[in-house]
């Protein structure tokens, strides 16, 4: 479904360049969902970026839905994969009402059937008949993450890039979000990459996960050996350590 | 344990609105010794605003009233302003959630240090540097001379939420409040964190209440744990036991989080009975 070899995204700016993303290579294959977790500045997002376009990035090969994504993506191209994006307090138009913000992807693609479409799409990430007229700021934090996804699902796409789309929420509410991805991905069969700092998050919801760091992938491991324990590098062990809380014995 | 730093009976602190008045506090009652407290809750649980009452930090128009809110024999509720800028930086203090708007960006975070140290300790110019610098070191950060004369946007994360440790505990006050100081950072920058604070509470017996929404951080770092919703504190417990916690809301919020030990099919979300708020 989507698969990766070689990349690399290097940023330019006045003379400096920086090293974002240093030659990872994945695949993701259908109807799985592949995580992908770093702390701040591993690339993890970059990643996500490049494999959308919206990032200029080399590689030796860049396959979207089975086929080699062009530097330049075509609309039908743009229509395959939509992005869920951390902050929902930043991520929608606050003049927008959620009906013009999930009009407009279909506007945009020129689909048919508005009017059923954002119906259905709100009923299906669990909002009600009423959410659809109120602007962003007369929602919770979870409804607006709710808008979010179903922008992002209101094109049928069959890959959907969730870039830490929990962290900005409280954990109840992470609770609902994820609960909500786990059932939309059956029933919209996704194919999706995680992006979070969260080892819990992704442990939850996927199935192989890539540990990013300074750019460079560490391993690809599975979430049973995440949890378990039974890593190879050093960085893992750490992070897996660091995940389950402060230790006072170790110094 | 010994005689309590800080006791709390029946705080509320209500702010008056156009549409009726708001109780983001209500009948919290604790006490604090020389240990460290965890007060864990979701967004508008009020536990920010306990820990700002504590130092006389709501503004006009809300209102704090109690009962008692005395620390070391000293009632807060009579306290001047006067008297909160002797205490406040001098002998308790708070550090914030995020050194991005915390700190004074105009200022190199040397300087913003020494100024604790000159307003309330008396000393000498030269003297306020060179216990910023030991501050630093204490801290932890690597090269204190340098950093000394960095300005907060030339600093990590880790770096900056150093550096506001650094600055609220360079007067040596033994009663501190961290609203989520690890929150911003990533996990293995957050346990080193942890881990200075922990040195200081045990090395100068200093009081440290612990505001935080993770659970984790809170159960392995903290010696009580204080839960609070909608204002009230629902439940207190040990923070070993925080797993085997009795209250409906403390149980599903444990729930509620996905875990590395247990693979749950479906994570339990959160039932609010408006019961809890009686």
């Amino acid at each position: 479904m989507i698969a990766v070899e070689d990349l690399t995204v290097t940023f330019r700016s006045g003379g400096r360049s920086v090293h974002a993303v240093q030659g990872i290579s994945f695949e993701v294959a259908d109807g799985e969902t592949f995580g992908i977790v770093g702390e701040s500045g591993s690339g993890k997002s970059t990643v996500l970026r490049a494999i959308a376009g919206l990032v200029p990035s080399t590689s030796k090969v860049l396959e979207v839905n089975g086929r080699p994504a062009a530097r330049r993506r075509s609309r039908a191209e743009r229509r395959l994969l939509q992005f869920v994006f951390q902050d929902p307090y930043a991520s929608l138009h606050p003049r927008q009402t959620v009906d013009d913000i999930l009009r407009e992807p279909l506007q945009i693609h020129r689909v048919g059937g508005v009017d059923e479409k954002v119906q259905a799409a709100i009923a299906d990430v669990g909002l009600l008949p009423i959410h659809r007229f109120r602007y962003p700021h007369q929602l919770s934090g979870g409804q607006r993450q709710r808008v979010a996804i179903a922008r992002a699902l209101i094109l049928n796409p069959p890959i959907l890039l969730l870039d830490e789309p929990t962290s900005a929420l409280d954990v109840s509410i992470q609770a609902e979000i994820l609960n909500l991805l786990a059932k939309l991905r059956q029933s919209y069969s996704l194919t999706s990459i995680l992006v979070s700092h969260d080892l819990a998050v992704v442990a939850h919801l996927c199935n192989r996960i890539a540990i990013m760091q300074l750019g460079k992938l560490v391993e690809i491991i599975s979430a049973a050996d995440l949890r378990a324990g039974t890593v190879t590098a050093d960085y893992t062990r750490d992070l897996i350590a660091a995940s389950r809380g402060f230790t006072r014995a170790s110094a | 344990m010994s005689e309590p730093l800080l006791v709390v009976e029946d705080l509320n602190v209500t702010f008056p609105g156009r549409t009726g008045v708001t109780r983001a506090v209500r009948n919290a009652s604790f006490t604090l010794g020389r240990e460290r407290l965890g007060i864990v809750g979701e967004s508008g649980s009020g536990k920010s605003t306990t820990g700002r009452a504590l130092l006389g930090l709501i503004p006009r128009p809300g209102i704090v009233t109690a009962k008692t809110m005395s620390y070391a024999g000293e009632n807060l509720l009579a306290c001047s302003e006067r008297d909160w800028q002797r205490l406040r930086g001098r002998r308790m203090s708070m550090v914030m959630q995020d050194p991005k708007y915390s700190l004074n960006p105009v200022k190199t975070v040397g300087k913003q240090i020494a100024e604790t140290c000159l307003l309330h300790l008396r000393i000498g110019r030269k003297e306020a540097e060179q216990r910023t610098i030991a501050m630093l070191e204490a801290v932890r950060i690597r090269d204190p001379e340098f950093v000394y004369h960095m300005y907060p946007h030339q600093l990590s994360g880790g770096m900056g939420q150093r550096v506001m440790i650094a600055m609220m505990l360079v007067a040596e006050p033994d009663f501190l409040i961290a609203d989520e100081p690890t929150s911003a950072l990533d996990v293995t920058v957050q346990n080193e964190v942890l881990r200075i604070l922990d040195d200081l509470v045990s090395e100068r017996g200093m009081g440290l209440i612990f505001i935080s929404h993770n659970l984790t951080v809170v159960s392995s770092f903290c010696d009580r744990v204080l839960i609070m919703y909608g204002g009230r504190i629902v439940e207190e417990c040990a923070a070993r036991d925080l797993q085997n916690a009795h209250h409906p809301y403390t149980r599903a919020l444990v729930a509620a989080a996905p875990s590395l030990d247990v693979q749950r099919t479906e994570l339990a979300t959160v039932i609010r009975d408006p019961e809890w708020l009686r």
